[in-house]
């Protein structure tokens, strides 16, 4: 591949891409969340996303000829399988018949003279001796029978990468951290079997967050950081801590603005062993304080729980665990308690959670205060019928698409016509709209151009700076943590991996993030 | 050229396809020997008397939960209410007013239980709420069997129990509402009572959305998610707007009834939500967004088509096209309605 770049929507999220792989070579490819992986591996993969969204720039060689697939067939019949990060198999089919599927071999049938091909009857058989083969070659036991949701997950990925390794023309597989749901052993297994595939010459491109098996496993590494390649580097001699850096490393520039040691006064929140059901990003026992007028960060990898916290305290997710918030229990699960205590939560869904898209500026922004603080409503009848002060909605809202400079024709444009980055600064008005004591604010930044990151970033600051309102932010992005927070908690796994003060090293961050702070006997207890 | 295309756009395209039916059909009705101002007064009789059980349809789509397909329920109520006014002979206004009253709590108690019901089907709420709809109608054909009503004006003749199909309300409150203030200038004659009253119940609705329990009603139906996160009950917000469109379809039914005449029990509730839902689609609103302006526009552009093509089509085609043009109108308005997303800008 050379020169791959691609953009969504005039972000750029790949730039300037090259990178080349010898047959029966394994490539690591590492990078945080957004770096840009998986879009490469899309782009590889002729995924229809690309397409619709512009295209890419560059071009792609496959056995020195110039390919550009269109659709995920042509490039299964280039050779590229591809194997993702979701399972794409069919529960309620046996393991065979998913390896198999759509190549079935078949058996005539006297059917077939009168409806065509199509009524060809299985020859289960020959079906399950490939199968079996396939597993084999993977060198793990999986019963070819067995119903495709009766699995364990870890066999369910076995599964797939059988099936990719099945089709005969293979030349080039794909794995988007196929290693994410293994226990150790079957990943272990897995990074075996892997090493055999390459042996009989096939090229592979391994996504994964674990960076021993990386280490294990690949012959060069490649590192992508904001779309760009940071390293390409032969595994032999390089270390984690490197490769750590690289991923998260960018150099700081923008040190915090006033450096005045900050100290904790009193704890204003504490969390004790709260877990959280939040799907994607389950929470399983996380416990920490916040102080009276901090910015308390929590980062980590997505996926990892990190999100699963705010919602969780905001009772959005069924949670359990126990929460005081100045001193007095909070009630969990009661989205109405969490708001009329003083908290505040702008959601990392934006559109799903955070807006009401179909309605104007000024009801997303006064709802809230309206519903629960019971602010602009005329009592009329004596209190009998509170109702809504339209009036008082629109300067309400006028007063914070000025403060937050909020690009818009009037306060009763509808929020589905606004920008991301404005978009966000609603949510943002809505959550001050409310006076909160404590604001959550989760991925105030995503999807947002840097421009609007910055005036998002400044409007948290100035909130803490000027109003006193304790803010918990969670993000991604590590380096955002660090400009503005005083201390960062990391999540892995659904618990805490560590706490660190903002000005800690970015190597000591990123090792938090990739598990591999953890000390043996914790590793030892996850699993 | 643009600005017809703009203005297709802004009026949706059914309206105006149908709205210039309409005022085809009121063009050539002279030619088929038909008065255009009784015509016109035929089309707002209808209008003001299905006009409450449209209005009925628009609190249930407001907070999401779809059309109210289930609209039978509230009429099993209304019709309840109406039978034990007759029972008890009570007349004129009075006698109105006692069926409206007495079909509320039974309006409140069947949707409520209708409420919980579709709390358990999100997503899928206006099919249940046919079938809904539908058993109801069928367990209450039992119900007007066995109910022991004694008058004898709404029992069978011969064995002495159980209710006729068909109860008149002449002797009671036939036309009350709509006679109050009416006036009649040659052929046409305007129910002011009816008009009155349907814009009370418009009044009515619209300061109900315009509270704070009717804003966050809204909110449920533009964004469930995001209501709860504001700390909203969305379940209650739900159930309180099914029992909200519960008792107004029982209101409406009761208008219509002076109205019209007569109560049609058994199977006679079995189809009214489908003419009310599509003259709702048809005022431009769509499964999750609908405003009073579409009821009224969407009612009398519906009623006006069920008034007008029986009689000028008829007469001009000496066929029997009416019935057939009202149900492609009707059912292909709500199979429109459920295949488009984009509603109408007003």
């Amino acid at each position: 591949m050379e020169h791959i770049g691609k953009e969504y929507f005039g972000n750029r999220v790949l730039a300037d891409v090259n990178l080349t792989l010898q047959r029966g070579e394994i490539l690591g490819l590492v990078g945080e969340n957004g770096a840009g992986k998986t879009t490469l591996m899309k782009i590889l993969f002729g995924m229809p996303v690309i397409k619709e969204t512009g295209g890419y720039e560059g071009k792609m060689y496959l056995d020195g000829k110039e390919v550009n697939f269109d659709s995920p067939f042509d490039a299964l019949d280039g050779g590229i399988g591809m194997v993702h990060q979701e399972f794409s198999l069919i529960p309620g089919f046996s393991t065979t018949e998913n390896i198999m599927l759509n190549r079935e071999f078949t058996c005539y049938s006297p059917l077939v003279e009168l409806f065509g091909e199509r009524l060809q009857t299985l020859n289960r058989p020959a079906m399950r001796q490939r199968a079996a083969k396939a597993i084999d070659t993977l060198g793990v036991r999986v019963d070819p029978d067995m119903l495709i949701q009766e699995m364990p997950v870890g066999h369910r990925q076995f599964t797939e990468i059988a099936r990719e390794i099945d089709r005969e023309s293979t030349k080039l597989l794909v794995l988007d951290e196929p290693t994410a749901v293994l226990t150790e052993s079957e990943a272990a297994i897995l990074v075996k079997a892997l090493r055999k595939l390459a042996d009989s010459g096939i090229a592979i491109i391994f996504i994964s967050h674990r960076l021993q098996e990386i280490l294990d496993l690949c012959d060069k590494i490649l590192v992508l950081r904001d779309g760009m390649v940071i390293k390409e580097a032969p595994t032999k001699g390089t270390e984690i801590r490197q490769i750590a850096s690289w991923m998260v490393g960018r150099t700081v520039e923008d040190k915090k603005q006033d450096d005045a040691v900050r100290v904790c006064l009193e704890p204003i929140l504490r969390v004790d062993h709260l877990w959280v059901d939040m799907p994607g990003e389950t929470v399983r026992d996380v416990s920490f304080d916040v102080c009276r007028g901090e910015i308390f960060g929590i980062g980590g990898l997505a996926g990892q729980g990190k999100l699963g916290i705010a919602n969780g305290i905001m009772g959005l997710f069924a949670a359990g665990g126990a929460v005081t918030w100045k001193g007095k229990a909070l009630k969990l699960n009661d989205p109405h308690g969490a708001l009329e205590a003083g908290m505040a939560f702008v959601s990392e869904d934006r559109r799903g959670v955070g807006l009401l898209l179909d309605e104007p500026i000024d009801w997303n922004i006064a709802f809230t205060a309206m519903q629960v603080q019971g602010r602009c409503l005329k009592s009329l009848l004596g209190g009998l019928i509170q109702w809504r002060d339209d009036v008082a909605m629109a300067s309400l809202a006028q007063e914070y698409i000025d403060a937050l400079g909020i690009k818009c024709v009037s306060s009763r444009q509808r929020a589905v016509e606004l920008s991301g980055g404005n978009q966000q600064k609603v949510c943002l008005a809505k959550a001050f709209a409310v006076g909160p004591e404590l604001l959550f604010v989760a991925e105030p930044t995503r999807g947002i151009d840097v421009g609007a990151k910055k005036l998002v970033l400044d409007t948290i600051r100035e909130t803490n700076r000027h109003k006193g309102t304790t803010v918990v932010m969670i993000s991604s992005e590590l380096e955002e943590l660090r400009s503005i927070c005083d201390r960062i908690a990391i999540v892995d796994e659904g618990r805490l991996a560590g706490m660190l003060s903002a000005t800690a090293s970015v190597e000591d961050f990123g090792l938090l993030m990739l598990g591999a702070g953890k000390g043996p006997e914790v590793a030892a207890g996850v699993r | 050229m643009k600005k017809i295309r703009a203005f297709i756009e802004a009026a949706g395209l059914p309206r105006v396809i149908i709205g210039g039916f309409l005022v085809l059909l009121f063009a050539v009705a002279p030619l088929a020997q038909i008065s255009v101002a009784r015509s016109v007064s035929d089309t707002l009789v209808r209008m003001a008397m299905n006009g409450v059980m449209v209005l009925a349809l628009v609190p249930m789509v407001q907070s999401g939960c779809g059309l109210n397909f289930g609209l039978p329920l509230g009429i099993i109520a209304g019709l309840l209410g109406a039978l034990l006014s007759i029972e008890l002979d009570i007349t004129g206004f009075a006698g109105l007013f006692f069926a409206m009253g007495v079909s509320l709590p039974f309006a409140a108690i069947f949707g409520y239980g209708y409420g919980l019901i579709l709390n358990k089907v999100k997503g899928d709420e206006m099919m249940i709420a046919t079938y809904v709809g539908f058993s109801s109608v069928s367990l209450m054909c039992i119900a007007w069997q066995l109910l022991p009503f004694t008058s004898p004006i709404m029992i069978w003749g011969y064995g002495g129990s159980g209710l006729r199909v068909t109860v008149s309300v002449s002797e009671h409150w036939l036309h009350v509402l709509s006679d109050f203030l009416s006036f009649q200038i040659g052929n046409f004659y305007f129910p002011t009572g009816m008009f009155l009253f349907l814009a009370f119940m418009c009044f009515l609705v619209w300061g109900f959305f315009r509270t704070k329990i009717g804003t966050a009603m809204t909110a449920v139906g533009s964004n469930p998610e995001f209501a709860r996160a504001s700390g909203i009950d969305v379940d209650k917000m739900r159930t309180i707007s099914v029992v909200l469109s519960t008792m107004l379809g029982a209101i409406g039914i009761v208008v219509y009834q002076q109205s019209f005449g007569f109560l049609q029990l058994y199977t006679g509730p079995f189809y009214m939500a489908f003419p009310a839902v599509a003259a709702l689609l048809l005022g431009g609103a769509s499964v999750n967004k609908a405003t009073l302006f579409n009821v009224i526009v969407g009612t009398f552009l519906y009623q006006g088509i069920c008034t007008m093509t029986p009689s000028v089509i008829n007469s001009l085609l000496q066929t029997d096209m009416s019935e057939m043009i009202r149900l492609i109108v009707s059912n292909g308005m709500i199979i429109y309605a459920l295949t488009r997303k984009v509603q109408v800008k007003r």
